[in-house]
C-alpha cells in the first residue's frame, strides 16, 4: 500500500467491496475489544486511516513472539491490517541482511521522525551489552536510538516488557524491560509468553483507527485485554465456586473439567485475554487443554515459585513458613494449598 | 491407539451464562418490536464453556432465511427461529471464524447491497455497454 494512499482507497483498489469493508471493521472492532456499535466509528476511522511506519527491533528473545503473530489464527485480518502498515525493519522477516538492513531503519527513522511506531520484542542486557548486539551495535544503543524521534513504543512479550525469561534469577545478562530505560515516550506492554497474537494486532489496528494510545492499566498493558483476570473469565470458575478442585492431572476431577487451582492454576492473578480471545485459531486455551495457567504475562512469573504449586503457597514462599501458618490456623485456602502441594509433587512425578 | 474422543473427558461444564445471554436477546427483541432500535452481540467476547456456544445455537434454532455472503472469505447469516434475531459468523478465506456475533434486528446490515458497491457497479455496467 502506497504511504500517500489511505486505507479505504487501498481495499477498493484491491477489489475488496464496502461489504468486505464492513465485514473487515467487524472483526477489527471484535479484535480490538470494542463493543459492535463502534463498527460505524471504526469504518469511518479505518477508510481515512494513512499507513503508520513501524520499525521492529529483537533483541534477547526466542522469536516465540514473531512466531506468534505470523502464525495467528485471523489471516484475514491480520494480513489486511499488516498492509495497512508500513513495516521497515524487521530484521527475523525482512530480506534484507547486514549493512543494508541497519540503513533502511535508519532511513524510515529520519523518514518518519515522530510518527513511526517502534516494536521492541525481547529484553535489553545492561549488565554486560555485548551479549546481544545487532551489526555491532547493542541492544541498549539501538533502543535508545530508535526511541528518541518515535511516536510510542509496543514494548512486545514478557521480555520486553517486564525482562522475562532472560530477567529470571540470576539473571546472567544484567536484562530489564524497555520502560527501564526509556522514561520518556509513552510504552505500552504487550505481556505474554508469547502475547496472544490477536491482542499485538488489536493495539497495531488502534493505532491505525485512532491514531493515539489505547486506556493502559497499571502495569502499561492495554486494558481492553488486560483488564480482567483469566480466572474471572474462566468457564472452569463455577467448580471453583462449588470447592470442586482437581487435585491430580489424571484424578476424576481433572476429567470432569473441575477447576486447576489446586494444581498450580494461575489464573487467579494473571491478567490476560486467554479466556475469551484464545488460541489456536480459536480452538481453547491451556486450562481448557488440562493445564492451568502459569501467569505468563505477569512480571517475574518465572520466579514466583513452580508453576504446579498452587498461588496460596507461593504466595507463603517456603514449607516452615507454610506450616507456620497453618499452625496458628491463618486461612483454610493455606490449609489445602499444604494438601494440594503433596498432591502437586505426586503430580509432578506422574508428569515426569 | 484409540482416537482422542473415546478419551473419557467431560467437557459439559456450565458458566451459567447462556440464560443470562438469552434473556439479553429476549429483551433485545422486545426493543426491535417497539422501537425498532437493533442490537449487536459479540460471542467471540463472552466467556463460553466449550460446549455452551451449541447450546445457544439449539436454543436459537435455524429460521427462514439463510444467506452466504463471500467478502474476504464466507460469511454464514443465519436467522434464526426467532424472526428477528440472525446468528452471523465470519470466516476468513482459510475458513476460519475469526468472528460470531448474534444480531438482532429486521436485516442484518451486511445483506443490504452498499452504496459504494452500487456506485462502482454502476461505473462497471456504463463501460461494459461503451465497450
Amino acid at each position: 500500500m502506497p504511504k500517500d494512499q489511505n486505507l479505504g482507497e487501498y481495499l477498493r483498489l484491491q477489489g475488496v467491496s464496502r461489504r468486505g469493508f464492513l465485514k473487515f471493521c467487524s472483526a477489527t472492532a471484535s479484535l480490538m475489544a470494542l463493543p459492535p456499535s463502534a463498527v460505524a466509528q471504526v469504518a469511518e476511522a479505518l477508510a481515512t486511516a494513512r499507513r503508520p511506519s513501524v520499525i521492529w527491533l529483537s533483541f534477547q528473545e526466542c522469536t516465540g513472539c514473531t512466531e506468534s503473530l505470523t502464525r495467528s489464527h485471523a489471516p484475514t485480518v491480520e494480513s489486511l491490517i499488516f498492509d495497512a502498515i508500513s513495516l521497515d525493519y524487521h530484521h527475523t522477516l525482512q530480506a534484507a541482511a547486514g549493512h543494508g538492513a541497519e540503513a533502511a531503519r535508519e532511513a524510515a527513522q529520519e523518514e518518519n521522525k515522530g510518527e513511526y511506531i517502534l516494536v521492541v520484542d525481547g529484553s535489553i542486557p545492561v549488565g554486560n551489552p555485548a551479549y546481544s548486539t545487532i551489526a555491532g551495535i547493542s541492544n541498549l544503543d539501538m533502543l535508545k536510538n530508535a526511541a528518541q524521534d518515535c511516536f510510542a513504543i509496543v514494548a512486545v512479550g514478557t521480555c520486553a516488557a517486564f525482562g522475562g525469561l532472560p530477567n529470571a534469577n540470576p539473571n546472567p545478562t544484567g536484562a530489564v524491560s524497555v520502560s527501564e530505560i526509556i522514561k520518556d515516550k509513552p510504552i505500552i506492554n504487550v505481556s505474554g509468553c508469547p502475547p496472544i497474537p490477536a491482542v499485538i494486532t488489536g493495539v497495531l489496528a488502534h493505532f491505525l483507527t485512532f491514531g493515539s494510545i489505547p486506556e493502559l492499566d497499571s502495569l502499561g498493558r492495554p486494558a481492553a485485554f488486560f483488564g480482567q483476570n483469566i480466572h474471572d473469565r474462566c468457564y472452569r470458575r463455577p467448580f471453583y465456586e462449588r470447592g470442586q478442585f482437581a487435585a491430580t492431572f489424571d484424578d476424576e476431577g481433572a476429567r470432569k473439567g473441575w477447576c486447576l487451582y489446586k494444581l498450580g492454576c494461575k489464573g487467579p492473578t494473571t491478567y490476560n485475554a486467554c479466556a475469551t480471545v484464545k488460541w489456536n485459531q480459536g480452538t481453547g486455551f491451556p486450562i481448557q487443554a488440562g493445564h492451568g495457567c502459569i501467569g505468563c504475562s505477569e512480571p517475574n512469573f518465572w520466579d514466583k515459585g513452580g508453576f504446579y504449586s498452587p498461588i496460596s503457597a507461593g504466595m507463603w514462599g517456603t514449607r516452615e513458613q507454610l506450616l507456620g501458618a497453618a499452625a496458628v490456623g491463618a486461612a483454610l485456602g493455606v490449609g489445602s494449598a499444604i494438601a494440594a502441594r503433596r498432591r502437586q509433587k505426586k503430580a509432578q512425578e506422574t508428569v515426569l | 491407539m484409540s482416537s482422542l474422543d473415546t478419551i473419557p473427558v467431560a467437557t459439559e461444564v456450565a458458566t451459567g451464562n447462556v440464560e443470562p445471554l438469552l434473556h439479553e436477546i429476549r429483551h433485545a427483541l422486545k426493543r426491535l418490536a417497539s422501537g425498532g432500535e437493533g442490537t449487536t452481540i459479540d460471542l467471540t467476547r463472552l466467556p463460553l464453556a466449550p460446549s455452551e456456544e451449541e447450546r445457544i445455537e439449539e436454543t436459537l434454532g435455524t429460521g427462514e432465511v439463510r444467506a452466504q455472503v463471500d467478502a474476504l472469505g464466507p460469511t454464514l447469516i443465519q436467522e434464526t427461529s426467532y424472526p428477528g434475531v440472525w446468528l452471523i459468523t465470519h470466516k476468513n478465506v482459510d475458513d476460519v471464524v475469526v468472528a460470531r456475533f448474534i444480531e438482532v434486528t429486521r436485516i442484518p446490515e451486511l445483506l443490504r447491497s452498499q452504496q459504494a458497491d452500487i456506485d462502482a457497479g454502476i461505473d462497471r455496467l456504463e463501460d461494459e455497454l461503451r465497450n
